[in-house]
């Protein structure tokens, strides 16, 4: 699904922060990436979602090769992304209004609209969010409602940065088995050990811009 | 952050369709700020008043609302009739108390206390999300819209943002002074603001881009007239005529 050959990328200091990057994601894998601070997760996952734009190398994803803004549409489209912070993710004024942003970009008909936010909360167990404010909801309950932004799209593949950031335990088990029942394809970056432990099969180590073999499988 | 303090409710005001309470506002706010002649302005104001009667609103936090509004007005009230020219009133010492410039003051005043009461009975009622898709469904450019959408959800992060670093300066002993130890810090801490905001606005662009946005807010609410709020536009529209009559005759 996703090829990435001897990707290389840097910010604006010129530092390179993705060094000859290897890595490939199929259907059906769940994949789990751990790695030091500023070793290019982060960056690795804006790159595959055409956020940024790597220098050298090549990228594949879903047999094509992506370059420029228009070959990433249909990437964005099939593949989900959960961002570090919700509150980048979720800036419509009501839950509903932002599980609807998706599906309606999509370019579904109203009512379908209101049918798969409808689906999509009741899976998650949200549907007493439905109407509320997204201002007014705790932490937990936006990282929730963030995947379900990102499930109404229903996405082939997706990718999770730092999801239990900031999340108490409760709300990570309820997050893992989420995962675990509702998504078949994902790549997970994160510190939590325990909580790739419970969601991956393999689990990669990334450090200074390359991914290394599997720590287990 | 104090939003839609007077939103939750169940009167007929609460239940008026918010493209009727939008385009009531415009209504009474065109006649009464074209209008100067004191009667037209008292009919505006009662309506205005008996609107926020009629949605039973708090009264304390009325109030508590027309006093920072009238904190304005009084400096008007102070100034206007010491610099306007007209007939003398009153005489305390080099001072002149002019009735032309009195009249200006007052009819200020009353004018923007009735607009606001309007506001505050009609705008006040509905939530922020409401209006704004009123707005969208009066054709207003949907930029607009979205800049509106975007404060009300981004104002409360930023304000958080702000305690955030003032807790940060708090914690590392600093207290406000006239010096320039101080007010760079106030620099500081401005430019972070724009900076962090600047670096929010580019994340969320980003998410928006992964789900697909291509320019165009699409939404999923929609409204229906009814008689009542027909009704209602209907005597708004003639309150704001009587306004105008009112000044046209005198």
């Amino acid at each position: 699904m996703i090829e990435i050959r001897d990707v290389t990328f840097s910010y604006h200091s010129g530092v390179p922060i993705l060094r000859g990057l290897n890595f490939s994601l199929s259907h059906g894998d769940r994949v789990g990436i751990c790695g030091p601070n500023g070793s290019g997760k982060t960056t690795m996952l804006q790159v595959i979602m055409g956020l940024l734009r790597a220098h050298e190398g090549e990228l594949r994803i879903f047999g094509k090769q992506r370059s420029k803004e228009a070959d990433f549409f249909e990437v964005r489209r099939k593949i989900g992304f959960l961002f570090q912070d919700p509150d980048d993710q979720l800036f419509c004024p009501t839950v509903k209004d932002d599980v609807a942003f998706g599906p309606l970009n999509l370019g579904l008909e109203v009512d379908e609209v209101e049918k798969v936010v409808d689906d999509t909360l009741e899976t998650l167990g949200l549907e007493p969010l439905r109407e509320r404010v997204i201002y007014r909801l705790s932490g937990g309950e936006k990282r929730l409602v963030s995947l379900a932004t990102v499930m109404a799209m229903r996405p082939e593949a997706v990718l999770l940065d730092e999801p239990t950031a900031g999340l108490d335990e409760d709300t990570t088990l309820r997050l893992a088995g989420v995962l675990r029942e509702h998504f078949k394809t994902y790549m997970i970056v994160s510190h939590d050990r325990a909580f790739l432990e419970s969601t991956v099969d393999v689990l990669y180590r990334m450090e200074g811009g390359k991914i290394y073999r599997p720590e287990y499988r | 952050m104090h939003f839609e303090e007077f939103s939750d409710g169940n009167t007929l005001i609460h239940r008026l369709d918010p493209r009727v309470k939008i385009l009531s506002v415009c209504l009474i706010t065109v006649a009464l700020a074209l209008s100067y002649n004191l009667p037209g302005i008292i009919v505006g104001l009662l309506f205005s008043v008996g609107l926020i009667f009629a949605a039973r609103l708090d009264g304390r936090k009325v109030l508590s609302r027309f006093a920072v509004v009238n904190g304005f007005f009084l400096f008007l009230l102070l100034i206007l009739p010491l610099t306007v020219p007209g007939n003398p009133l009153y005489r305390v010492g080099p001072l002149t108390i002019s009735d032309r410039g009195l009249t200006y003051a007052i009819t200020l005043t009353l004018k923007g206390n009735a607009i606001y009461a309007a506001m505050i009975a009609l705008l006040g009622t509905s939530s922020i999300v409401k209006l704004g898709h009123a707005l969208h469904h009066l054709r207003v450019p949907g930029k607009l819209v979205q800049l509106f959408f975007f404060s009300y959800r981004y104002i409360s992060v930023l304000h958080d943002e702000y305690l955030r670093i003032r807790r940060a300066l708090k914690i590392r002993c600093f207290t406000g002074k006239t010096d320039l130890h101080s007010y760079r810090t106030y620099a500081y801490v401005v430019g972070m603001l724009f900076l962090n905001s600047y670096d929010r606005s580019q994340r969320i662009y980003r998410a928006m881009l992964c789900r697909g946005f291509s320019g165009e807010l699409r939404t999923i609410d929609h409204f229906a007239l009814g008689w009542a709020d027909l009704a209602f536009l209907i005597l708004q529209a003639t309150v704001a005529a009587s306004i105008v009559t009112i000044q046209v005759v005198s």
